[in-house]
C-alpha cells in the first residue's frame, strides 16, 4: 500500500527534488538572476507579466492547434485516397516523405518569403511537421483490417460505405490514435520553431517570438517564464490524447491494457 | 445421395497466378441438409474449395454451384474461420449483430434473434462483453453465434476448433450438433482431425495433395443424436479406424514416390 503510493507519486517527487535543488543551487552559489533565475523568481515573472505574455501564449496555441486540425483532415483525406487508390499512392508518398525529411528550420525562411501573411505561413510550416505521421499512420491502419473479416464483409455482401463505416475505420482508429500522439507534440514543436525564425523579422506575437525578444534584452527570468508555458501546453497535449486514446480504445486495443 | 444438392462442383481446378495449382479436377456434392467434411494433410485445397464455394474465389475452370453464388442476396451462406474473427472494437452483441446489420436490419429489429442465437450456443448473459475478455472457446461460440443469426441454408467451416483444447472442442463439437439438428443447415466442415471428422459427419471426404482433389469417401452411418456416449462406443472407434485404413492406402504410394 505505501511503496504502491510511492511507486504513484514518485514523478512528482522527482519534479520537486528537482526544483528544491535548482532553488537551492541559485541561492546558495549566488548565482545572478540573468544568468539562472530560481524557479520560484520564473514563477513571480510568469504572474507579474502573465497579462502580456497571454496573448503570445494565445497566438501560439491558433497555430498549435490550427496546424493540428490541418494535418488531421489532410492527413486522414489523403490517406483515404490512398488507400482506394494503389497507384495514387505510388505516384505521391515520395512527395509526403519529401515533406518529412525536410527540416521545418531550413525551409520556414523560404515560406515566409513566398507567403504574404505570417500567420498562414507559420500554419503551413507547423503543418508540414505534423502530417506526415497521421498520413503514414492512417495508411498503414486502413490496410490493417482483418483479411477474415473484408471476407466476411464480402460475403454478407456489405456496401462500400458499411465496409468503410463499420471495418476500415474502427481498424484504423489505433493506428490513427498513435500518429496523432505524435503530431500533437510535433505541431507545437513546429510552431515554434517557425516562430523563432520569423520572430527574428520582428513582426510576431508568438511565444518563441517573446522568448527572442527577451533574450535581446538578457531577461532571463522571462525566456523561463514563457518556455514554462511551452513545456505546460506540450505536457497538455501529450496527457490530453493520451486521455483520448484511453477512452477510444482502452476496452479493446490491446496498446491500452493495463 | 438424398435430397437435392446445395453444394455441386464439377471438374473444378483453381490454379493461383503464383502457378500453383490448388485444386484439380474436384468432384463433390453436399445435399441440402447434410453434415459433409473435407479431411486433409495442410496445403492440399480444403480451404480453397470453402472459399469458391463462398464465392470467395473462382475457379479456373469446372462448375460450381452455391448458394452464395447465387443472385438471392439473403444471406443464405455462413463463414466459421479458423479463428473467431470478430471485431475486437465491438462487443459480442454487435460483432452476433453485424449480418443483420449488414442486410439493413437495425438493432432493435435483431435484437430477439441475436439473443437467441447467443442462447443456442451457450453464451446468453455475454452480450455486452468484448471479445478480448472472452476465452477462446467462448469467442469461437460467438463466431457461430453470429453465423447462425441469419438462419443460413448452409454453414462453411474452416478447421473451427483446430486452436482449442480438446475439453472445449468436444464441448463444442456436441453443441455444433445440436444447432445442426435444430436448424436443419447444411454444413461442409473442413478439418485434419479423423477423430472430429468422424464424430460430426455423415459423410466425409479425404482429399489428397499436389494437387488438391477429392481421393475417397467415407459414409459414417450412424445415427444422430450423436453424444458423449458415441464418442465413447465401438462403433465409433470402428468408424475411425475404417477411415484410418483409407488414409493409409493413400498415403502409402505418396511416401514411396518421396523416398
Amino acid at each position: 500500500m505505501g511503496a504502491q503510493l510511492l511507486h504513484r507519486a514518485s514523478p512528482a517527487l522527482c519534479l520537486v527534488g528537482l526544483l528544491a535543488a535548482w532553488e537551492a543551487l541559485v541561492r546558495l552559489a549566488h548565482i545572478p538572476h540573468y544568468t539562472l533565475p530560481a524557479p520560484t523568481l520564473v514563477v513571480r515573472t510568469l504572474i507579474d507579466n502573465f497579462g502580456s505574455l497571454a496573448g503570445s501564449w494565445w497566438f501560439t496555441l491558433q497555430i498549435t492547434f490550427g496546424a493540428l486540425a490541418l494535418a488531421v483532415v489532410g492527413g486522414v483525406l489523403v490517406a483515404s485516397v490512398f488507400a482506394l487508390s494503389r497507384g495514387l499512392e505510388h505516384a505521391l508518398f515520395p512527395l509526403a516523405v519529401v515533406l518529412q525529411v525536410t527540416p521545418v528550420v531550413a525551409i520556414a525562411p523560404l515560406i515566409l518569403i513566398y507567403v504574404e501573411s505570417t500567420t498562414a505561413a507559420l500554419l503551413l510550416c507547423a503543418w508540414i511537421v505534423a502530417f506526415f505521421p497521421i498520413l503514414s499512420n492512417t495508411v498503414l491502419g486502413l490496410r490493417a483490417a482483418d483479411p477474415n473479416l473484408r471476407d466476411l464483409f464480402r460475403l454478407y455482401r456489405a456496401s462500400p460505405w458499411q465496409r468503410l463505416r463499420l471495418l476500415l475505420v474502427p481498424s484504423a482508429l489505433p493506428y490513427f490514435v498513435a500518429g496523432l500522439k505524435i503530431s500533437g507534440g510535433l505541431s507545437l514543436i513546429g510552431a515554434v520553431t517557425a516562430e523563432m525564425v520569423a520572430g527574428a523579422a520582428g513582426r510576431n506575437t508568438g511565444l518563441a517570438s517573446r522568448i527572442l525578444e527577451a533574450s535581446f534584452r538578457t531577461e532571463t527570468p522571462k525566456m523561463f517564464a514563457a518556455l514554462l508555458l511551452l513545456v505546460a501546453t506540450g505536457v497538455a497535449i501529450f496527457w490530453s490524447f493520451n486521455a483520448l486514446s484511453r477512452a477510444l480504445l482502452g476496452r479493446w486495443h490491446a496498446s491500452e491494457k493495463q | 445421395m438424398p435430397g437435392r444438392a446445395i453444394i455441386s462442383l464439377q471438374r473444378v481446378d483453381k490454379r493461383f497466378a503464383t502457378g500453383v495449382t490448388a485444386l484439380e479436377g474436384v468432384d463433390l456434392h453436399v445435399a441440402e441438409g447434410e453434415f459433409v467434411s473435407l479431411l486433409g494433410p495442410s496445403g492440399c485445397g480444403k480451404s480453397t474449395v470453402l472459399r469458391l464455394v463462398a464465392g470467395l474465389e473462382r475457379a479456373s475452370s469446372g462448375e460450381v454451384a452455391s448458394p452464395a453464388l447465387g443472385s438471392n442476396p439473403a444471406a443464405d451462406t455462413a463463414f466459421v474461420f479458423q479463428d473467431a474473427t470478430l471485431m475486437p472494437w465491438a462487443s459480442v452483441f454487435d460483432n452476433v449483430w453485424l449480418p443483420l446489420r449488414l442486410a439493413g436490419e437495425s438493432r432493435g429489429d435483431s435484437r430477439q434473434r441475436v439473443l437467441d442465437a447467443l442462447h443456442l450456443v451457450g453464451l446468453a448473459g455475454f452480450e455486452a462483453a468484448f471479445p478480448a475478455e472472452l476465452s477462446g472457446g467462448m469467442r469461437m461460440r460467438a463466431s457461430i453465434a453470429r453465423a447462425l443469426v441469419t438462419r443460413p441454408r448452409l454453414m462453411l467451416m474452416d478447421e473451427p476448433f483446430a486452436a482449442l483444447d480438446e475439453f472445449t472442442r468436444h464441448k463444442l463439437n456436441d453443441d455444433l450438433l445440436a444447432c445442426w439438428q435444430a436448424q436443419g443447415f447444411a454444413t461442409l466442415f473442413v478439418t485434419h482431425s479423423v477423430l472430429e471428422s468422424v464424430f460430426l459427419s455423415e459423410r466425409v471426404l479425404v482429399m489428397g495433395a499436389r494437387p488438391g482433389r477429392v481421393v475417397a469417401e467415407v459414409v459414417v452411418d450412424e445415427p444422430y443424436p450423436r453424444g458423449a456416449a458415441f464418442r465413447e462406443s465401438p462403433r465409433y472407434h470402428a468408424a475411425c479406424a475404417r477411415l484410418h485404413a483409407v488414409l493409409a492406402t493413400l498415403h502409402a504410394p505418396v511416401d514411396e514416390v518421396l523416398r
